[in-house]
């Protein structure tokens, strides 16, 4: 029973590129009216974040005005989740689709799913993203300084709370400008 | 992880097994259910703004697990249960949570030990539940394991400092631990429905951890120079549907919306 740490699988290196092959699989063949419609929704606690850069779509079948999207949870308590939900079908009621939401839990949802894109958006909102899994636990115990200060590039940056605003973020501040911000937590 | 063996496919065909399975995961859930609001109570009443934030968020996380078991409790049924009655139309007896997660907020020393003793427990849990039998539960394990584990080093972080801490808050959580063991050797008790799926593969064998669980707590105890309590006996009952008396004054603050506007929706 010592198998309980959460090692193993620290492969995230290449994340971005497994996360946008994926990502392709998964959009590659949708009509482009479907995949902007989808592109308009965005996290409603990160507006910057639409829900195709926040890698919560899993699957997504079209049939003529007929749409099924397969959505998996971020955090199992993330009251956006509903919301999202609610927003996909709103959006594409406006364009005279149905919309059939399921919920999927497995496989969970990890960080690796936010694409390029979507990091890129996080850090331009201020928000830094998430780190690969030994980083991000060596930044959590306050360890080592990684976290990038999302408003001067800094790495003197300290943890002020594991806990943050929304479930998957976790409070810092730069020691050089004194910015606080978010960090995303890495979750695998 | 692999499942340690494989469901049979007629396994749920048996009303008994489906009744069986039903009443393992409620023993499972309400623990969630039950934390959850007893953390939840803390909302904007934490001892400074980064834990109170921290233990919202360790509640929003215990409230979105025990939707999903609920959920999945709702599909067997079949029937037009819903999530909502699962959570809130019950009675006591009915709920089948452990006594520690009903114990009251008595101080923030209560509240960091009650989680601790918890957290290691669920994480262990949680860990086992991966090699489950049934599809859905290695799924939820799979998931909420990734979130129990920042929960138990929040907690433990806590433990440490305030065990090591101030002579103040050194009595407070040696207190907190004395009054609290009592209540940890039941979540290693198993109900008739727990053993029956245990035996299907279905539930991990907890009492099997038992012992590791305590070396786990009692290591953590030594660092944070806390005593580890010496007890004649534990307390059990809540596995059960016999609580404590708190139970009651949870449940009608809970309930209490669901129950004067029937009907309305999480």
């Amino acid at each position: 029973m010592n198998n309980l740490s959460n090692s193993g699988s620290s492969s995230s290196s290449n994340s971005s590129s497994i996360s946008s092959r994926m990502a392709n699989q998964i959009f590659e063949s949708l009509p482009e009216e479907v995949l902007t419609i989808l592109e308009e929704v965005a996290d409603p606690e990160i507006p910057v974040l639409n829900v195709v850069d926040l890698g919560v779509i899993r699957e997504v079948v079209v049939e003529d005005k007929e749409i099924t999207i397969k959505l998996t949870p971020t955090y199992s308590g993330c009251p956006a989740m509903d919301v999202i939900g609610d927003d996909l079908e709103r959006a594409f009621a406006t364009h005279g689709y149905t919309t059939h939401i399921q919920l999927i839990m497995s496989p969970p949802w990890t960080t690796d799913w936010i694409t390029e894109r979507g990091r890129k958006a996080l850090e331009e909102y201020g928000i830094a993203a998430p780190l690969e899994e030994t980083a991000d636990k060596d930044v959590l115990l306050n360890e080592k300084k990684l976290v990038k200060c999302t408003n001067c590039g800094s790495q003197n940056t300290k943890l002020v709370s594991q806990f943050g605003s929304t479930a998957c973020k976790a409070m810092f501040q730069c020691e050089d400008c004194l910015e606080p911000f978010d960090y995303f937590k890495c979750l695998k | 992880m692999k499942p340690i063996k494989e469901l049979n496919p007629q396994f749920l065909q048996s009303k008994e097994n489906k009744e069986h399975l039903i009443n393992y995961l409620l023993g499972v859930a309400d623990n969630y259910l039950i934390l959850g609001q007893r953390l939840g109570e803390l909302c904007g009443h934490g001892p400074n703004l980064e834990p109170d934030i921290a233990i919202t968020n360790i509640s929003l996380d215990m409230l979105g697990q025990v939707r999903s078991f609920y959920q999945y409790i709702a599909q067997l049924k079949g029937d037009k249960t819903t999530e909502d009655d699962i959570a809130f139309l019950r009675k006591e007896r009915e709920y089948k949570n452990v006594l520690l997660v009903e114990q009251p907020n008595t101080d923030f020393g209560y509240v960091i030990v009650r989680q601790f003793f918890f957290d290691v427990y669920n994480r262990l849990f949680l860990n086992a539940l991966q090699q489950s039998a049934d599809e859905t539960l290695r799924a939820l394990a799979f998931k909420g394991i990734k979130e129990a584990s920042y929960h138990e080093r929040f907690s433990g972080d806590w433990l440490k400092r305030l065990g090591d801490g101030t002579e103040e808050s050194k009595s407070r959580v040696q207190q907190a631990v004395n009054d609290l063991w009592i209540f940890t050797d039941e979540l290693f008790h198993s109900t008739k429905a727990d053993d029956a799926m245990i035996a299907a593969g279905v539930a991990p064998d907890m009492f099997q951890l038992r012992d590791y669980y305590y070396e786990k707590v009692e290591n953590l105890l030594s660092v944070a120079t806390l005593k580890i309590p010496e007890v004649e006996y534990f307390q059990k009952g809540g596995k059960e549907g016999l609580h404590s008396e708190h139970m009651g004054y949870i449940l009608a603050d809970m309930q209490y919306m669901q129950r004067t506007y029937p009907d309305s929706k999480w």
